[in-house]
C-alpha cells in the first residue's frame, strides 16, 4: 500500500501476479490505480491478461502474489457475504452479454434490483428510467433470443447500472457488434461516466480507443507496457 | 424504536424475497416446460415404483396374514376333564406373551359342530344317536403371534400335562407334533420372503432415487451459466437456490398427482384379480381406504426428493 492516497483512489492493484497451474503467467507484477470518476480503457491482444485483470476485480480469481484493493479494502480477504456486497457495487458488461435466457429484458434488469433487496416500488420506478437511458424502446418484454446483439448489450448495460454502481466494468462489450452499434454502446458508456460512475473498459477496437481520448493502459504478455492520459491505440 | 424499525423492514424484505423466489420458481417451471415435463415424467416413474412397493407390501402382508391365520395348535381334552380345569388352563394360556388368541370349544359345541359337519351322513349321525353319552371332548384352539412361537407354546402344554400326571391328565392330545414340520417350514419361508422383499424394496427405491437425482442434476447443469450470471449480478446464494428448490418441489407435487391418478384405474382393474388370487385383499379397496396415508407418503417423497436433489445440484455451482 506504499504510494496511494486514500481519497483519490478507487481501485489499486499492488504488484499483482497470477500464475495458472500449467505455469502460464497471466499477470506479471501489475500495479496501477484508478481514481473515482475516471474512464480507463485497457487494451492488448488476446491473452495479454485483460480478462484475468477483470476477474480479479470481481473476486472471481485470486492473485498468486500481490493484492487488489477496492476503496482500500483487500478484495481477496473478504468473506462470501462481503464479496456478494462488493459485486452489487460493481456493474459488469460482457462481450457475450450473459443475460438470463428465461427472463424478459425487463425481468433481467429487475433481477439485479431484486438480488440487491430493493422494493417493488423502487423497481417499478427505476427500470423504465434506465431503459430510457439505453434506448431499448418497445422491446422491453422480449426474451434475449428475440433481441439483436446491440439490443442485448443495451439490456446488459441497463442491468449493470440499475443499482447505481460505483464502478462499471465493460469487458470487450463491443466485440460482437457492428460499427454502428459499437459507436452507440460506447456513447452510452460515456454518458454513464459523465453521470459520475467510474468505467473500466477492455477492448481491442482501435476506433473506439482513438475516438474516446481517455486514459489508456496497454498490456502485453501480462505486463503493463504503457499507461497514457488521453491515449491512443498503439500496439 | 430504530431497532424495531429495521427488524420490521427485515421481515418485510424476507416476505418479499420469499414471494419473489416462489414466483420465479413457478415462472421458470412454466418457461422451461419441456424440461419440466421430462423431469416430472421421470419422477413419476420413481414415485410409481414407490407406490407399487406399498401395494406389493400390502398384498404380501395380507397373504402372509392369511397363511398365519390358518396355522394353529389345538389341545384336545379328555372326556372326563372338568370344565373348571380346562378354563384354568385356557386362562393361563392366554396370559402367555406369545399367544395371540385362544378359543374354547366346549363338549356340547364340539358335538353340535360334528353334527353340523356330518348332517348328510346318515350312518354317522345314527351311530352317534346310539350312544347315550357325548363321545367328544372339549378343545382349545391357540393362535400364536408368530409362527415361530408355536414351539414354546407346545412346550408349555407339555409341562402342564406332566405336572398334572400325578393326579390325572386332562389333556388328551396336542396336535402340534403333527403340524410341526409344516409349521417350521412355513416359518422359514415367511422369514425368507420378508428378507427378499426388503432387499428388493431397498434396491428399487435406491435406483429410482439415483435416477431422479441425476435428472434434476442434469436440468440444473443446463442452468450453470445462468447461475454464474446471477452470482455476478450480486444475488445471494439463497436467492439463487430458492427458485430451483421451488421447481424441484413442483416436480414432486406434479409427479405425485400423476402417480396417484394413475393408481386409480390400475388398482380398479387389478382389484378383483388380487382379491381372488391373494385371497381377501382387494387392491382398489386398500387404495381407497388408505388413500390419505398413501397420498402423504407419495407426495412427501416427491417433494423431499425434488427439494433435496435441487439443493445438492445447485450447491455445486455456488462455490466461489
Amino acid at each position: 500500500m506504499a504510494n496511494f492516497e486514500k481519497e483519490n483512489v478507487m481501485i489499486y492493484f499492488d504488484k499483482v501476479s497470477k500464475k495458472y497451474n500449467d505455469n502460464t503467467i497471466a499477470l506479471d507484477q501489475v500495479s496501477f490505480s484508478v481514481a473515482p470518476g475516471e474512464f480507463v480503457s485497457i487494451v492488448g491482444h488476446s491473452g495479454a491478461g485483460k480478462t484475468t485483470l477483470v476477474k480479479m476485480l470481481l473476486a472471481e480469481e485470486r492473485p498468486t502474489e500481490g493484492a487488489v484493493f477496492f476503496e482500500s479494502v483487500d478484495i481477496h480477504a473478504l468473506n462470501k457475504k462481503s464479496v456478494t456486497d462488493l459485486r452489487r457495487r460493481i456493474g459488469i458488461v460482457f462481450q457475450d452479454f450473459r443475460l438470463l435466457p428465461n427472463k424478459t429484458a425487463y425481468e433481467n434488469i429487475a433481477f439485479a434490483m431484486e438480488a440487491a433487496g430493493r422494493t417493488d416500488l423502487e423497481i417499478a420506478s427505476d427500470v423504465p428510467q434506465v431503459l430510457e437511458l439505453v434506448d431499448l424502446g418497445e422491446k422491453v418484454w422480449n426474451f434475449p433470443h428475440q433481441l439483436s446483439g446491440g439490443e442485448r448489450q443495451r439490456v446488459a448495460i441497463a442491468r449493470a447500472i440499475i443499482n447505481q454502481p460505483d464502478l462499471l466494468i465493460a469487458d470487450e462489450p463491443t466485440g460482437n457488434l457492428d460499427p454502428i452499434n459499437t459507436f452507440e454502446i460506447i456513447q452510452i458508456l460515456q454518458k454513464i461516466n459523465d453521470m459520475g460512475t467510474t468505467v473500466v473498459l477492455t477492448t481491442h477496437n482501435k476506433g473506439v480507443i482513438d475516438s474516446l481520448e481517455k486514459r489508456v493502459i496497454t498490456m502485453e504478455g501480462g505486463k503493463i507496457i504503457r499507461d497514457d492520459e488521453k491515449g491512443r491505440y498503439v500496439l | 424504536m430504530r431497532k424495531a424499525d429495521t427488524c420490521y423492514s427485515k421481515n418485510i424484505m424476507f416476505l418479499t424475497n420469499t414471494r419473489r423466489v416462489i414466483r420465479a420458481g413457478f415462472i421458470n417451471f412454466w418457461r422451461n416446460r419441456v424440461i419440466s415435463l421430462a423431469s416430472v415424467l421421470i419422477m413419476t416413474v420413481t414415485l410409481f415404483v414407490l407406490g407399487f412397493i406399498i401395494f406389493l407390501g400390502a398384498l404380501f402382508q395380507g397373504s402372509l396374514e392369511q397363511i398365519r391365520n390358518k396355522v394353529d395348535v389345538n389341545v384336545y381334552f379328555t372326556i372326563d376333564a372338568l370344565e373348571e380345569d380346562i378354563i384354568n388352563l385356557r386362562d393361563s394360556l392366554s396370559e402367555l406373551p406369545e399367544v395371540a388368541s385362544v378359543s374354547y370349544t366346549s363338549r356340547e359345541e364340539a358335538l353340535a359342530n360334528f353334527r353340523e359337519r356330518h348332517k348328510n351322513d346318515y350312518l354317522t349321525i345314527q351311530a352317534l344317536d346310539e350312544l347315550d353319552e357325548n363321545p367328544l371332548g372339549a378343545s382349545v384352539g391357540i393362535k400364536a403371534k408368530e409362527t415361530s412361537q408355536y414351539e414354546s407354546i407346545a412346550k408349555f402344554l407339555e409341562e402342564q400335562s406332566a405336572l398334572a400326571q400325578g393326579k390325572y391328565s386332562i389333556i388328551d392330545k396336542v396336535n402340534y407334533e403333527q403340524n410341526k414340520v409344516a409349521i417350521e417350514k412355513l416359518t422359514k419361508i415367511l422369514a425368507g420372503a420378508e428378507k427378499i422383499g426388503f432387499a428388493v424394496t431397498v434396491f428399487l427405491v435406491l435406483i429410482s432415487i439415483i435416477i431422479t437425482f441425476n435428472t434434476i442434476r442434469l436440468v440444473i447443469y443446463t442452468s450453470r451459466d445462468e447461475i454464474a450470471v446471477m452470482r455476478l449480478v450480486g444475488a445471494g446464494n439463497k436467492y439463487i437456490q430458492g427458485p430451483f428448490v421451488v421447481e424441484g418441489v413442483m416436480y414432486g407435487i406434479f409427479s405425485a398427482v400423476i402417480t396417484l391418478a394413475l393408481f386409480y384405474p390400475i388398482t380398479l382393474w387389478l382389484g378383483d384379480v388380487t382379491d381372488s388370487f391373494f385371497g381377501g385383499i382387494n387392491l382398489f379397496e386398500y387404495y381407497v381406504s388408505n388413500f390419505t396415508q398413501i397420498f402423504l407418503i407419495i407426495t412427501l417423497s416427491g417433494v423431499v426428493l425434488g427439494a433435496i436433489s435441487s439443493i445438492l445440484a445447485v450447491r455445486r455451482y455456488l462455490r466461489v
